[in-house]
């Protein structure tokens, strides 16, 4: 990447990052939550772009990692008193640690289509674990709490107020989209890029193939876990319905319809589904499922628009 | 309910008193086995062939129980309605494969997933809208029931069963001697040879995809009698024909109807002990240790 166009990067990230912290302040409630949440989603979109764009396998399971991240910060937040948000995080890490190093030992044995199904099995098998084991998790109704509060305990709090909430959860986003970048960008970044261009060769080379894949899964997991810890935060509850496979569904569409293999992307592609959907509902009335006209959009972004908003943006941009 | 203690605990005892319940297992698991064989069998020709992993294809079964609800209603025969559901979602898989599928064919595999992904959440949002959330209920053509030990069990559960057998067997003499089932295989073993010898082998994946969105449907409105009918039901029955199709051996389809009657039966004989939420689990335990120890699937000759 060349100096000049590093500096341009940066320019429009810091654009970007002052109009979102600036955004709360000036949006009204109901936008101003609905920008968290496209945040939050973007974050769960991104973390699978690691491997949809990055490593060029499609998952179909991230909805495991994200419930359990969910799950993970419910158990902290009910059982340790006084209510801990940075345990409520640790928590929600360890548990989507533990599922994805589970499904990264077993999927990334499969390649392409094997590798989307068996992902897409294992979350049903969290889905039917937590819907069926009522005593610990709720069941159906899942788990309600209470909003910890911001800061360090003992020293110095400040309650979550909407816009505190949106400013916690734009840093945690930002932070991760760095990490996530510099990840990608690193060697090792290189090497998930080079099994997606060529497995074989890069076998040959002599990297340890399946120990990269199994590092991104749990890599991607941890990330998606981190989402579902911060939409725990923002709902105040654990619901099994966000360990379905519709969450998973939603997060490939978010990577396609932004632009697969490049971080930024997903985020655009989640505001733009949850835009869509908003826009539907107004449109069509909230009886109408909104799938209906997103699905068709989805259905002619992958035939005429591969490469996602972003990637035709940049298209259009450099003719 | 017999519970998992009792089960290990009395051992040989359980089994021996208990008897009539493994072999009525066995005839249920049997009965569903054939059922999720000819959806899967769909699903592993489609892969087969067109190398396409198809999400629809819960859907496609589901929207075939529906199109039998309706013609059930309107006609009042239910052999019509198997019929005219088959023909109904065939095409509607072949106005798909047109649409969606065609101007993907070369491109990177996991697009069509993408893009049957989308189809399945269009047709399960589609039959949400027009037929509600309400669970529909399709009624069974022959009531007559036959006594299994304790239990009335219903002639037309083995009727499933054979007529199931029955479309598989059709279809494995249509690949074998039919014209058209052999332009299938020889577009299968290979593509570019046999649009050289003139097969138009755009033609032949929509055909292909006809057939498997028929075969799916005809299983909705076969099975739709034992179940309720819903806009969700798909997942749940893709999902198993997956791991079947997984299990079996991808495209390979004696390898997935083998393996569905094999995880139904494991199903089956689970639910003894479990609830039968909690027995879906078994099939997901086989699916694990397959991948673990033959990837390339259970019924399939070790590859060399």
């Amino acid at each position: 990447m060349s100096k000049r166009s590093n500096k341009s990067f940066w320019i429009a990230f810091c654009i970007v990052l002052v109009a979102l912290i600036i955004a709360p302040l000036v949006l009204p409630e109901f936008w101003r939550r609905f920008l968290t949440e496209i945040l939050i989603w973007g974050l769960l979109a991104m973390s699978s772009d690691l491997l949809i764009g990055y490593t060029g396998m499609v998952s179909f399971g991230h909805s495991a990692f994200f419930g359990l991240g969910m799950y993970g910060a419910a158990a902290a937040l009910l059982t340790v008193k006084p209510a801990n948000l940075w345990l409520a995080i640790l928590y929600g890490l360890c548990g989507s640690a533990v599922v994805a190093g589970f499904v990264a030992f077993f999927a990334t044995r499969l390649r392409d289509i094997y590798f989307a199904i068996t992902t897409l099995i294992f979350s049903q098998i969290f889905y039917v674990v937590i819907f069926t084991w009522t005593e610990v998790t709720g069941g159906e109704n899942g788990l309600n709490f209470t909003r910890p509060q911001l800061g360090i305990p003992g020293i110095y709090t400040v309650p979550f107020t909407p816009e505190m909430l949106h400013w916690f959860v734009l840093a945690v986003v930002t932070a991760s989209y760095l990490i996530l970048r510099r990840i990608t960008q690193s060697p090792f970044g290189m090497v998930l890029q080079s099994i997606r261009e060529n497995e074989a060769r890069t076998r040959a080379i002599g990297y340890p193939v399946e120990r990269y894949k199994i590092v991104a899964v749990m890599l991607s997991g941890l990330f998606a876990g981190l989402a579902g810890v911060l939409y725990a935060v923002q709902n105040r509850f654990a619901a099994p319905d966000f360990v379905y496979f519709v969450v998973s569904g939603e997060a490939v569409i978010y990577n396609v319809m932004g632009g697969i293999g490049t971080l930024v992307g997903p985020i655009v592609g989640a505001g733009f589904f949850l835009g869509l959907r908003e826009l539907s509902s107004r449109i069509f009335g909230d009886q109408f499922p909104y799938l209906i006209p997103v699905g068709v959009i989805f259905i002619a972004m992958v035939i005429f628009l591969p490469q996602g908003l972003l990637g035709f943006a940049r298209r259009w941009l450099n003719r | 309910m017999f519970t998992m203690g009792d089960a290990i605990g009395s051992g040989w005892a359980w089994l021996a008193a208990h008897g009539d319940i493994i072999i009525i297992q066995t005839v249920n698991g049997i009965v569903t086995g054939m059922i999720l064989a000819l959806i899967a069998s769909g699903l592993t020709l489609i892969f087969g062939i067109m190398d396409v992993v198809n999400f629809a294809h819960g859907e496609l079964f589901m929207l075939g129980a529906y199109v039998g609800v309706v013609v059930l209603a309107t006609s009042g025969s239910f052999w019509l309605a198997l019929v005219m559901s088959t023909l109904v979602v065939a095409l509607i898989g072949a106005a798909l494969q047109i649409i969606t599928l065609r101007p993907l064919i070369g491109r990177d595999p996991l697009n069509t997933i993408l893009a049957t992904f989308g189809i399945s959440l269009v047709l399960q949002n589609y039959a949400l809208w027009q037929f509600g959330p309400v669970p529909r209920k399709l009624d069974e053509p022959i009531t007559g029931q036959f006594v299994l030990f304790y239990l009335a069990y219903p002639w037309y559960r083995l009727l499933i069963a054979l007529l199931s057998g029955a479309i598989i067997g059709g279809l494995y003499l249509f690949l074998k001697h039919g014209t058209y089932g052999i332009w299938i295989r020889a577009t299968t073993q290979d593509r570019v040879m046999a649009q050289a010898m003139g097969i138009p082998v755009p033609w032949v994946y929509t055909g292909v995809f006809a057939i498997g969105a028929g075969m799916a449907a005809a299983s909705g409105v076969l099975f739709g009698p034992l179940i309720g009918i819903n806009h969700a039901m798909g997942l749940d029955w893709v999902l198993k024909a997956f791991i079947v199709v997984v299990v079996g051996g991808m495209g390979n389809l004696g390898g997935s109807i083998a393996a569905s009657i094999f995880v139904s039966l494991l199903e089956a004989y689970a639910a003894i002990v479990v609830s039968p939420a909690q027995a879906v689990i078994v099939s997901f335990v086989v699916l694990i240790l397959t991948l673990l120890f033959r990837p390339t699937g259970l019924f399939v000759p070790t590859p060399k």
